[in-house]
């Protein structure tokens, strides 16, 4: 792999007071970069955009020479960014990696139609081999008949458990030996909030990883754990132009999904909010909190869930059954509130006993739907 | 109980309260205070409940007991305060403060009564100072407000029965003098060199501290209390955590604190702030909010998010100091002097004895001004810096922590110097000192050490 700094990496003395890029000190500034408030120039931005990463990947020894490394690409701005920035790394610094793309199909309608189209295209244009996953064929549903049977509340559950599993299954179709998300510095910020505000010492203490998952099958790792979300946004925005207005349009929707009033933690919401207050205020606030969440003085006595594997299927979980197959065999028996917060009384006056028994019930039988046999 | 004397008598029931009254009761229940009449949990007595804890709604009575309990409870399973302690208790004047004079003043009361009681007289009974931190030179109230404020503290601190040992007004300037004849006019240069507010804010917090810690060793005080509150402390937690020191954050939320010169100690970890509030309005207990200082920047913006988070899970406070409790605390977080313990009460006693000593050694290393602790990268950076530290200033740059270094160092590199000379001796003279020792070790060792590119 080739470790050696990019052309552009060498600093030139800075002129001050002077409109010109703060870094070669050549061209004229087009830029405030939101990571440092830093005047650069748009040559300059791609520079330390690009080379960041780069060093983030290198000094982490996230790839091996090699590795098949699947893309999660939902077709939104970062996974997009990264896989174009991943190829276009791969290429120049000889990491000698076989990406592929993946996206899931979670089924909804208006939604994944057009970002999927987006990964398509991204199939063509960064000439990655693409594999597509959807909840139909691994689950038997496609979230639109999840709504359809739970209705607006609560389906965000589903499509977040689904979606983390059906990007491991995908990836194990592929056979490749790590998977790297999109996550943002931001995005692990809010983490790191999340998991003091709800007093998870377990999760707080391994959401700064960079690669997680490496005790199981497929690690995933986050190469854009220091890039900041603002600069994913203005990279597209001056290197690949005619993306961006596809990946405008698709933030909006992905949104209502991911923090949208049906989302039963609206503290998630406050959160985003407060961070990108903060970063207003200071922007290294979210390196800092970054920062703190790998420095945090966990007791090596914290009791950690134990990591089994489902009986079901073969997935990692901390319990018996996975959490997907809790889910689904509720869909598949027309209980889809089983296993959807805790035991709180079901809709419609169910009492705790008969909730109780329906419990127990489901503990015995065995799947028996025509959906949903799925193996791992 | 609001709502029947919400008709001022005029007869027409308890069931209808006027609207005014409604939007009242509706504040006073987010303020953890019940309004419907209810019995008490706790007693089952006829008084109606007036505040929830723990789930359970309390009368007043029960509900100050419970704090006390909290309290006690804090004070006596930490070791907190000794027989032979002479305690100064930080007084702002505002709620948290309050109750806790008002607490350590109960329990001295009762040590007396159990004191004068007993036949021996053996072990004596702790003392009890109060000191004010006057900051009226860095803020812009007049001064007429302020003398009004400093009188409302004597008179609080003069009502209570058994009489405190002094009470200490000290200007925050102080802290400068004996070095510096004019305290005032180098601590507003000191300030006006930190550019950023957060920074600002936290400095002076940090004089604080210190001034603190000058009153107590001036006049023999033995142990500092201060009545920072649950919610002052979940603010805390977030705000050092934005501020990227996770590493030092476990050692500023602990009932201890040794790394100062006299030891701090912090009762009231475990309530809430309203809870105090009521609790001062309950019983009537005077404070004063002339003085209060609005926060800036980083720390308003934390605690307005708290806020906003407590209006959607009034818990929130207690679930985020618990996160930040879960983290493993500093070796100089416990009292761990030889025979500390002593004076304690003998099935106490096993239970401080027991706890293991590995790490009692105190060996980190704390920042210059904010007294955080080192974490590894830092004293990486210390160490590489120091060896290369060519003058004074180099060696107290390389002594702050990160965070200080971002916030409260003046943004320019030529005026590190300047802002050396003004800080008070207390912390740079620890540097000194330290300084002094390693090179005076270094000589006597110099024959047997390698050069560093020999290696």
């Amino acid at each position: 792999m080739d470790s050696s700094a990019v052309d552009g990496a060498r600093q030139p003395p800075a002129r001050a007071g002077s409109r010109l890029c703060t870094r070669c000190g050549e061209r004229k500034a087009a830029l405030k970069r939101p990571k440092t408030l830093e005047q650069i120039c748009r040559e300059c931005f791609y520079v330390v955009f690009e080379d960041e990463i780069h060093r983030t990947i290198v000094d982490n020894n996230l790839f091996k020479s090699g590795d098949r490394v699947a893309i999660g690409a939902s077709g939104g701005k970062d996974s997009t960014v990264l896989a174009y920035v991943l190829s276009e790394l791969n290429r120049r610094h000889k990491y000698g990696l076989d990406l592929f793309l993946l996206s899931v199909d979670e089924g909804i309608t208006g939604y994944r139609d057009d970002s999927l189209e987006t990964v398509k295209r991204n199939e063509i244009q960064y000439g990655l081999p693409l594999k597509i996953v959807s909840y139909k064929d691994l689950y038997g549903w496609t979230m639109d008949d999840i709504v359809k049977a739970i209705g607006l509340k609560n389906n965000c559950t589903f499509c977040g458990v689904f979606r983390r599993q059906a990007l491991d299954r995908g990836a194990a179709l592929l056979k490749v030996d790590k998977i790297v998300t999109g996550h943002n510095a931001d995005d692990i910020a809010e983490t790191v909030l999340l998991n003091i505000l709800r007093g998870d010492i377990a999760r707080l203490s391994r959401c700064t990883f960079i690669t997680t998952g490496e005790d199981g099958p497929i690690p995933r790792c986050k190469p854009f754990k220091y890039t900041y979300e603002k600069e994913i946004v203005i990279y597209p925005y001056y290197a690949i132009t005619h993306y961006s207005y596809i990946l405008m349009s698709l933030c909006s929707t992905h949104q209502v999904y991911s923090y949208g009033i049906y989302s039963p933690n609206a503290y998630r919401g406050f959160a985003r909010e407060f961070i990108k207050d903060l970063e207003r205020m200071r922007p290294r606030a979210i390196l800092d909190i970054i920062k703190s969440g790998e420095n945090f003085r966990i007791s090596t006595t914290t009791r950690m869930p134990e990591q089994g594997i489902c009986e079901r299927c073969g997935y990692i979980s901390s319990q018996k059954l996975c959490k997907a197959c809790v889910l689904l065999d509720g869909l598949n028996r027309g209980l889809p509130k089983l296993g959807i917060g805790r035991s709180k009384g079901m809709a419609g006056g169910d009492s705790d006993s008969e909730q109780q028994d329906k419990r127990s019930e489901r503990n015995r039988s065995s799947l028996q739907g025509k959906h949903g046999n799925i193996d791992f | 109980m609001a709502a029947a004397s919400s008709c001022g008598g005029a007869g027409c029931g308890p069931h209808c309260p006027p609207a005014a009254v409604v939007a009242e009761d509706a504040t006073a229940e987010r303020l953890g205070r019940l309004s419907l009449s209810r019995d008490c949990g706790r007693c089952g007595g006829g008084a109606g409940a007036v505040a929830v804890a723990g789930g359970v709604g309390l009368c007043g009575e029960c509900f100050r007991a419970h704090l006390f309990g909290k309290f006690k409870l804090s004070v006596t399973s930490n070791a907190m305060v000794r027989p032979t302690d002479s305690v100064l208790l930080a007084f702002s004047g505002g709620p948290a403060s309050r109750v806790a004079l008002q607490f350590i003043h109960e329990m001295r009361s009762k040590a007396i009564e159990s004191w004068d009681a007993s036949n021996s007289q053996a072990l004596p009974v702790f003392r009890v100072g109060v000191a004010f931190v006057d900051e009226s030179v860095l803020c812009s109230k007049p001064e007429q407000e302020i003398d009004m404020a400093i009188e409302d503290i004597k008179s609080i601190v003069s009502s209570l029965s058994v009489g405190v040992k002094a009470t200490h007004i000290a200007p925050l300037e102080d802290v400068f003098s004996p070095e510096s004849t004019d305290g005032e006019g180098r601590l507003r240069e000191v300030v006006g060199l930190i550019d950023d507010d957060t920074g600002k804010e936290d400095f002076l917090q940090c004089l604080r501290m210190l001034s603190l810690q000058k009153i107590a060793l001036e006049n023999g005080y033995t142990k500092i209390m201060l009545g920072a509150c649950a919610s002052a402390i979940a603010c805390h937690v977030l705000s050092a955590t934005v501020k990227g020191r996770g590493y030092s954050l476990p050692a500023d939320v602990q009932y201890v604190d040794t790394r100062w010169e006299i030891p701090v100690v912090v009762p009231l970890r475990d309530c809430l702030a309203q809870g105090l509030s009521l609790l001062c309005e309950l019983d009537s207990l005077k404070t004063q909010q002339h003085l209060d200082r609005p926060s800036n920047g980083i720390n308003r913006l934390v605690a307005s998010f708290i806020e906003r988070l407590l209006e959607e899970n009034p818990s929130r406070e207690h679930t985020i100091v618990r996160t930040a409790q879960k983290l493993k605390p500093f070796s100089f977080n416990k009292f761990s002097a030889d025979g500390y313990h002593d004076f304690l009460p003998s099935r106490l006693r096993p239970k401080f004895q027991n706890v293991d000593n590995d790490e009692s050694t105190f060996s980190e290393i704390l920042c210059l001004i904010c007294g955080s602790p080192f974490s590894e990268s830092e004293l990486r950076n210390m160490e590489s810096t120091k060896h290369k530290a060519q003058k004074k200033t180099d060696l107290y740059t390389a002594h702050c922590c990160q965070n200080c270094h971002f916030q409260i160092l003046p943004s320019g590199g030529n005026l590190y110097e300047h802002f050396f000379s003004l800080l008070p001796k207390f912390w740079t003279g620890k540097v000194d000192t330290v300084s002094a020792s390693h090179s005076l070790l270094r000589d006597q060792i110099e024959e047997y050490l390698l050069e560093d590119n020999d290696d």
